[in-house]
């Protein structure tokens, strides 16, 4: 039996991945794909959470989660697509029409 | 039960033409302004007539009540109106002459530009004016105190696009204002102590104070603080400074408010508040001394003035420090009957002076006038009439209201001879600078460059006399002025000639129930006092007569030796003087005395301490400060929201860390 903290710590990684990924990176789709890392960082902890204590909420939870993030990926590539179309770039720092 | 005389129309008719005149006026005719500035004044001069005929049927003391005004437990101030004789012969004079100068207005002022204005300023006045005379209680009379010192205001800056008008009108209310304050706290005194401002109350308060509260200060403090308000409104020293400035605005102005009207008020109050007086004795010797020296002062000054109007601006001050003298030896109803003569010979001198004014074509300088009797006869024989009124000689109206004063002066119980010897040498000094101004403007030979040349010449005296744009009066040489104008110098020549022949001893005998009204209980005791000595009184009253006369003449004998016979002379006399001719020639340095000891200092200390050391320096420096403080701070904080998305992210990521340390420390802990 895997000890519970090996769970935590490697969801604890994946997650400050996602963070450093989403702040360092300019493309587009790389900040999405870090997007989608933190989430499943925070759903492993979920389900190794669920496993320990043997309650499903947990594991409920994270096929919400997929749900969440599978709709929110549809939408976010439609918009990125379109963005594309109309800037031809998928840098966000040139994305910046709405800045002051 | 006495009829209703609906007294409060009297006051609100001239307001209604005012406020037509005033809201509509620019779109009238020049007729329809005058139709109703005439009309509503008019009206009310007749309600003072009818009043006056059916008087000896009233009640009096007639109070009215119009409505109720103010009520703060016991405290009740109504609008309420209060009739008996000193307010009627007020009433009378206000309306009468008041009415007179509208009608010459017509004429004075009908190529000005604002006619309609002036119209409705006249009327406005009229209104406060007949509001403080009928007025039963000391509030209702401030309203009026205050309104007639607005209105003087806004008639004194007439043209106002002239800076000194404009600064003249600003003095005016200023100074004003310094004996309105005097007046408001003797107000808020009775409220204090006698718990009332109506006269009947506050009278019989103060009358039945027992003799040895009355004493001491109070009754003398309320007593030299109305003083101060009617040493502002009345123009006695010191506060008279407004007075001669006054004079910038048009004549008719000059006639109505600032001779024989408003600048009366005061002598009114101090009438009117003779209760409070004649239980002060302190107050009544200070209204005594300050009228003796201001008749003196004002007549010295005057004597040295050049322009026509400050002359009689002067003697108008003089004339009301006579006044002033009378009131304050208790002669009151000599003091009213002196108010009553002179608003009709000053009136009548303001408006021929005007006339003048409008014969050669705005110059107000006496050395440039003379020989005008052959142009303009009619103005020269009614200011005749009234400047021999002014100057005391008998039968006109002039000679028996003076005389009536110096006689009191010298005989009431509290005159004295110095009184008297002052007014007959002020006296004569009246008479000096009158027939002065009289030989000056109508003898000998005229000075004026234009004499009837036409307007070029003028126009070049316009412009040298310093005579403002708006204010042109008669094109084309010396020429009397309309008919418009000589009726009321007709009708107030015949006032000021025969005005007097009522007499004082009647004046006195139909004021007396106004002004004695408290007395019936020593009457007894004056009576039996008074007895004895009648026949003596009436030997030295004659000689007492006979050297005031005297002084009359003297005036009119120097000044036609001076001014008429022998022209040169002054000139060397004013040589010879040297250093006391210029200090009267510029008014004892008064004005310049006020501005470095008063104005001055107020405006160096309101720009130094108030403007740049408070206002600037700590009030605006506060808020400036703070203002920047927040721009600053905003100005770093603005670069958080820079819109960039992952600078965001990597806020609420340190915000998470920060959140997670701090849990991760609470468990270890």
């Amino acid at each position: 039996m895997v000890p519970l903290s090996y769970y935590l710590v490697l969801s604890g990684i994946l997650f400050a991945c996602g963070v450093t990924g989403f702040l360092i990176k300019r493309n587009i789709i790389t900040i999405f794909m870090s997007i989608e890392l933190m989430l499943n960082g925070v759903n492993l902890s979920f389900v190794a959470f669920a496993a320990q204590w043997h309650a499903l909420s947990g594991q409920v939870f994270v096929f919400f989660v997929m749900v969440v993030a599978a709709a929110e990926s549809a939408v976010g590539l439609a918009i990125i697509i379109a963005v594309y179309r109309t800037r031809e770039t998928l840098n966000v720092d040139r994305v910046n029409l709405l800045k002051l | 039960m006495t009829p209703n005389l609906h007294l409060w129309l009297i006051p609100v008719l001239p307001l209604v033409g005012a406020a037509i005149n005033g809201l509509f006026g620019k779109r009238f005719s020049r007729q329809t302004v005058v139709a109703i500035a005439l009309g509503f004044c008019g009206a009310a001069f007749v309600m003072a007539l009818w009043i006056a005929f059916q008087f000896s049927s009233l009640g009096l003391p007639h109070i009215e009540l119009l409505a109720s005004w103010i009520r703060a437990g016991d405290f009740q101030v109504d609008f309420a109106f209060y009739l008996d004789q000193l307010s009627l012969v007020m009433l009378l004079v206000v309306t009468g002459v008041g009415f007179l100068i509208h009608i010459y207005s017509v004429g004075y002022m009908w190529e000005e530009a604002g006619f309609y204005r002036f119209f409705a300023y006249l009327n406005l006045f009229m209104f406060f004016m007949l509001t403080l005379v009928l007025a039963s209680n000391y509030l209702l009379m401030f309203i009026g105190w205050e309104g007639v010192g607005l209105a003087s205001y806004l008639l004194i800056g007439f043209w106002f696009t002239k800076d000194s008008a404009a600064s003249a009108g600003k003095k005016a209310f200023i100074v004003n204002r310094i004996g309105d304050f005097g007046f408001l706290i003797a107000l808020f005194l009775m409220i204090k102590h006698f718990g009332s401002l109506n006269f009947v109350q506050v009278f019989r308060i103060v009358f039945r104070m027992p003799a040895e509260v009355a004493g001491t200060g109070l009754l003398t403090s309320i007593g030299l603080l109305l003083m101060v308000g009617a040493a502002g409104k009345s123009a006695q020293l010191p506060l008279y400074v407004w007075l001669p400035d006054a004079m910038e605005g048009p004549t008719p102005v000059s006639a109505l408010i600032h001779a024989a009207t408003m600048v009366t008020a005061g002598v009114y109050m101090v009438a009117r508040s003779h209760v409070v007086f004649d239980r002060a004795p302190q107050a009544l010797m200070v209204v005594a001394i300050v009228g003796t020296l201001t008749a003196l002062f004002a007549a010295t000054i005057g004597v040295c003035q050049t322009d026509i109007k400050k002359v009689l601006a002067y003697s108008t001050i003089s004339q009301l420090g006579y006044m002033f003298m009378a009131c304050g030896v208790a002669a009151y109803s000599a003091g009213i009957f002196h108010l009553m003569t002179h608003a009709f010979f000053k009136g009548l001198l303001f408006l021929a002076a005007g006339s003048v004014i409008h014969a050669v074509g705005g110059e107000q300088d006496m050395r440039r006038m003379g020989g005008l009797r052959h142009h303009i006869p009619w103005t020269f024989w009614t200011m005749t009439a009234a400047t021999f009124a002014i100057a005391g000689f008998p039968p006109f109206a002039g000679f028996f209201s003076k005389d009536a004063i110096l006689w009191k002066a010298f005989s009431s119980e509290y005159g004295s001879w110095v009184y008297w010897a002052i007014g007959v040498f002020t006296a004569f000094l009246t008479s000096f600078y009158m027939f002065r101004l009289w030989f000056l403007t109508f003898f000998g030979e005229y000075r004026g460059e234009a004499a009837g040349h036409g307007d070029e010449h003028i126009q070049v005296i316009d412009s040298r006399a310093g005579a403002p744009a708006p204010h042109e009066h008669g094109r084309g040489g010396i020429h009397e002025s309309p008919t418009v104008m000589l009726v009321p110098l007709v009708i107030l020549a015949v006032l000021s000639f025969c005005g007097g022949w009522v007499g004082s001893e009647r004046f006195d005998k139909f004021l007396s129930p106004a002004l004695h009204a408290e007395v019936t209980l020593s009457e007894e005791a004056a009576a039996a006092t008074s007895a004895p000595d009648s026949k003596e009184q009436g030997n030295s009253e004659t000689l007492f007569t006979s050297i005031s006369v005297l002084a009359a003449v003297s005036g009119l004998f120097l000044a036609w030796l001076l001014y008429h016979r022998r022209p040169q002379l002054p000139q060397e006399i004013a040589h010879a003087l040297g250093g006391f001719y210029e200090a009267v020639v510029h008014k004892y340095y008064v004005d310049e005395i006020y501005a470095a000891v008063f104005v001055k200092p107020l405006i160096d200390g309101s720009t130094r301490i108030l403007w740049h050391g408070i206002d600037r320096d700590v009030i605006d420096a506060t808020l400036d400060n703070g203002a920047e403080g927040a721009r600053e701070v905003s100005d770093t904080m603005r670069h958080m929201q820079s819109g960039n998305l992952r600078s965001y992210a990597g806020w609420i990521a340190a915000g998470a860390a920060v959140v997670i340390a701090y849990m991760v420390w609470l468990g270890a802990r």
